[in-house]
């Protein structure tokens, strides 16, 4: 008594293998335990009982940049952490993706001033922005999915 | 039946009698002592703050230094004032002395001898405002990465860094912006 009864004769699942690995690294990815200001705090609820990240494959965040392939920019980046912020990004293997959570992580959002770096695409390249000071642990949620949408359809050549 | 009686636990902070008793002690080393709202200032020339404060903290028992910082006036000439904020736990008195700088000659004696804890506010104003502190032990930046060009909190420098900040306009906002390139 198991699955295959159920569903009757699985026989065979054609599909791309493009698809397949899309599949399987967008439903296990390991985001890097790093928060800079209170968009941190918004990271920590989503991932928290009420609202469970970890029912799209997310819970596990990474102390190390080495087992980790997604990087949340939770908060403003402060020129003097731009190149730490960068060494964490160049020592997570490929492949990987890296979240702008919030304002001040997307633009510089209010911080318009010397010691703020004005967005962090300036520094590492930027698959998803997501809005909002701090933005909540929904939109956080809807931005980690269009990511996975994103990596669904990445193609293979992309990491080589 | 005893009646309780509340101690004070540290006396009444009464500035009335500070300027007076500051004046005839100082007389020859201060500029001026002005008084705002029960706020007493002492207004010091450059030459004299080690001894006044020196004075300030053996005689006057103005024991701690809170804080120790700088403003720019920018028109005016001497543009830079170095604050220094002072508290004296026994007489619970406040007290600020200043010191007015020029823009041509922006340097000023330590206080590093007199207050311990002037040594990483002093590396912060000259982090931030370029003044430097003639006798500091270790006077380097403390806040901005260790090659940073300039002062950011003279008022020469702009506010914003971003000129079109708020645009929905891609092109101009591409041509300004430096992007990672992966």
């Amino acid at each position: 008594m198991g699955l295959e009864q159920k569903l009757g004769n699985m026989g065979v699942v054609t599909t791309s293998l493009e698809k397949a690995i899309g599949w399987a690294r967008a439903n296990a990815i390991w985001p890097l335990l790093f928060g800079l200001a209170c968009c941190a705090i918004e990271m920590m609820s989503a991932q928290a009982s009420r609202y469970d990240l970890s029912r799209f494959g997310m819970e596990l965040m990474r102390a190390s940049p080495r087992q980790s392939d997604l990087m949340i920019v939770a908060g403003r980046v402060s020129r003097k952490m731009a190149p730490v912020l960068r060494n964490l990004y160049d020592q997570m293997p490929d492949p990987k993706w890296v979240i702008a959570m919030g304002d001040c992580a997307s633009c510089g959002g209010v911080f318009n001033n010397y010691a703020i770096v004005q967005g962090v695409d300036e520094i590492v390249p930027v698959d998803v922005y997501v809005a909002g000071c701090p933005p909540r642990p929904e939109t956080l949620i809807d931005g980690i999915l269009k990511l996975q949408a994103k990596i669904k359809q990445e193609p293979l050549t992309k990491w080589q | 039946m005893v009646k309780l009686v509340s101690q004070p636990i540290c006396p009444v902070a009464d500035t009335r009698d500070l300027p007076q008793a500051l004046r005839q002690a100082l007389s020859d080393k201060i500029s001026e002592v002005v008084v705002f709202r029960d706020e007493v200032t002492l207004v010091v020339p450059r030459e004299h703050i080690i001894e006044v404060l020196t004075h300030l903290r053996d005689v006057q028992q103005f024991n701690m230094l809170t804080d120790e910082t700088c403003v720019d006036y920018y028109p005016r000439e001497p543009r830079f004032g170095i604050l220094y904020q002072l508290y004296s736990l026994p007489r619970n008195l406040r007290l600020r002395v200043k010191v007015m700088l020029s823009e041509y000659d922006p340097k000023m004696p330590t206080a590093v001898g007199v207050y311990r804890n002037a040594n990483w506010l002093e590396r912060e104003i000259y982090d931030l405002f370029g003044i430097h502190f003639e006798g500091h032990p270790d006077l380097r930046r403390i806040l901005l990465p260790a090659n940073w060009q300039g002062h950011p909190l003279r008022k020469e420098v702009p506010v914003a860094v971003e000129e079109n900040a708020f645009s929905f306009n891609r092109a101009r906002i591409d041509a300004q912006k430096p992007y990672a390139t992966e």
